[in-house]
């Protein structure tokens, strides 16, 4: 991590928790194979190639050889109970963990075939081009002009004022708030409300054009209304990104996502169509956590 | 994980979930065995010419009825409070798609009745009886293991009724050729025996039914619809 921290996220702001995984009761008789997921978790045409993913804490392996693809303009979601690695593993994808001293990860993870975690690769391009939202809106304490013409500025993507103004008002249009805040660009970005400031967020994540947005329950502190409207924004960013959301709400993956991936004590269970997963999920510890038998 | 069968709808972090998923089944198969009661009384009525006992089927079908709408009110709340996924919304939705058989096969086991007063009061000699019996026993068999399966969630029986609800088709064809002889041997016959034909017709809806309760409940085990497809589709699904 450098002091340009340009994820547009500023994890700076945001508590960084190492989710060492809780030991959760499961079924007894249920047996996870180290590696074996069900259902379809590659793809034709992969943004992201991930293979046998290990992620270690410290001694603590938190995730546990996952492979899986991640599909161009998909919306893919992560589910499982607390602990299960979702965060962990989309943190991954952006080397968000590289924040964490003693995290460690293993395993092949590219994007666009070339390798994330490549010493020589740039980390504030990587962010760039892989966005991030958190589950608690953290717009900066500046304005929400600001805000947003932050990451173009700082990534020298407008040469003008007025090239910067363009960026700002489709970021915000495309994030659904420009009709709000047209005419209070100026006013400071924490007086908005919560769902406004995740949309900010949103708007100031895709500001640097980037090619997939990781969301990290994006929608956990907001309001029904304000999720609705983040929820519509993500069908209508997938048309021309991917994106990648771990969520705690079950309805909001099968309303949102084209493939579900359901993780457990660290192990990629299941990865399917979206709708057969909340209508005949084929791994049993999937069907016992989205049927709400336990998690 | 439940081991027992029975079991599965009763797992839930929540009890009150589990609560309204067994009252969803339990009233299902409460349903059920009163329109097993229906038929079966209706047949009865015809045969033995009990006018009365057909009175009593026609008043008890509002009961029927009512209890339709009571089963679908309930599943509705359970979607608006549960938003039931997997097995959970395949049960609530089957349990909508059934209740409807239900309540057709009702509305046959009326209309028998309907037809027994009518023969009663004509009062000739029974023609074509034999094989309304035949056929009712064979319906109601069927309808009752289809509320099996559904209780006991067993595909492969449910399988066994989609088979032979062809079966029945036979039977209802054979009976028909004979009520046709009956009608030409004497033309006097012909409104009695169309009376009786209709009852036949009746029954023979009562096993498309029942093999329409058998495709749900292989819906609810397995996850995939057997509805118009072959019986061997039917037969890889529940292989599976």
């Amino acid at each position: 991590m450098n002091s340009v921290n340009t994820t547009i996220a500023s994890e700076a702001t945001q508590p960084v928790e190492t989710a060492v995984p809780v030991q959760e009761s499961k079924p007894a008789e249920t047996v996870i194979e180290e590696g074996k997921t069900v259902g379809n978790p590659f793809s034709n045409d992969p943004k992201f190639k991930l293979r046998d993913v290990e992620v270690f804490y410290g001694e603590t392996r938190a995730i546990k050889k996952i492979s899986l693809d991640i599909a161009r303009n998909e919306v893919i979601a992560f589910i499982g109970p607390s602990g299960c690695g979702k965060s962990t593993f989309l943190r991954c994808l952006n080397r968000m963990n590289d924040s964490i001293d003693i995290c460690r990860v293993n395993g092949t993870l590219q994007l666009d075939d070339h390798d994330i975690y490549d010493p020589k690769r740039d980390v504030v391009e990587l962010r760039a081009r892989v966005g991030m939202v958190f589950q608690k809106p953290n717009p900066f304490p500046k304005s929400i002009y600001d805000n947003v013409a932050y990451g173009p500025r700082i990534h020298g993507l407008a040469n003008r004022k007025s090239d910067l103004d363009e960026i700002v008002e489709s970021s915000l249009r495309k994030a659904g708030l420009w009709d709000e805040v047209k005419d209070r660009l100026d006013a400071t970005a924490t007086g908005m409300s919560g769902g406004q400031q995740q949309r900010l967020c949103i708007a100031r994540a895709i500001a640097v054009s980037p090619e997939v947005v990781l969301m990290d329950e994006p929608c956990s502190a907001l309001d029904p209304i304000a999720t609705a409207k983040v929820e519509e924004l993500i069908a209508e960013l997938s048309e021309s990104y991917t994106i990648v959301i771990v969520t705690h709400s079950m309805q909001q993956a099968a309303r949102v996502s084209h493939r579900t991936a359901y993780f457990h004590l660290g192990h990629l269970v299941e990865v399917n169509e979206t709708n057969k997963v909340f209508t005949s999920p084929e791994h049993e510890l999937t069907e016992s956590y989205i049927t709400g038998r336990f998690g | 994980m439940p081991t027992k069968k029975d079991d599965v709808y009763g797992d839930h972090i929540s009890h009150k979930f589990n609560n309204e998923l067994m009252e969803l089944k339990t009233k299902f198969l409460k349903m059920g065995g009163m329109v097993e009661a229906q038929v079966e009384s209706a047949v009865q009525a015809l045969v033995d010419g009990d006018g009365h006992l057909a009175e009593e089927i026609r008043a008890n079908d509002k009961k029927v009825d009512r209890m339709e709408v009571e089963i679908d009110e309930e599943a509705t709340l359970i979607i608006a409070r549960r938003q039931p996924t997997a097995r959970d919304l395949r049960l609530v939705i089957s349990v909508i798609k059934m209740v409807a058989d239900l309540e057709r096969v009702g509305d046959e086991a009326k209309k028998i009745a309907k037809l027994a007063i009518k023969l009663t009061e004509e009062g000739q000699a029974p023609r074509g009886y034999v094989e309304v019996r035949h056929i009712g026993t064979h319906v109601l068999s069927m309808l009752h293991e289809a509320l099996d399966a559904f209780a006991r969630l067993d595909s492969e029986q449910a399988l066994r009724i989609m088979k032979e609800d062809k079966r029945v088709d036979e039977e209802y064809q054979a009976a028909a050729r004979t009520l046709l002889t009956f009608m030409m041997e004497d033309t006097r016959n012909i409104s009695r025996c169309m009376s009786v034909m209709w009852v036949l017709r009746a029954l023979e809806r009562v096993g498309d039914h029942a093999c329409n309760i058998a495709e749900n409940v292989i819906f609810m085990v397995k996850g995939e619809d057997v509805r118009h497809t072959p019986v061997e589709e039917a037969e890889k699904v529940v292989g599976r």
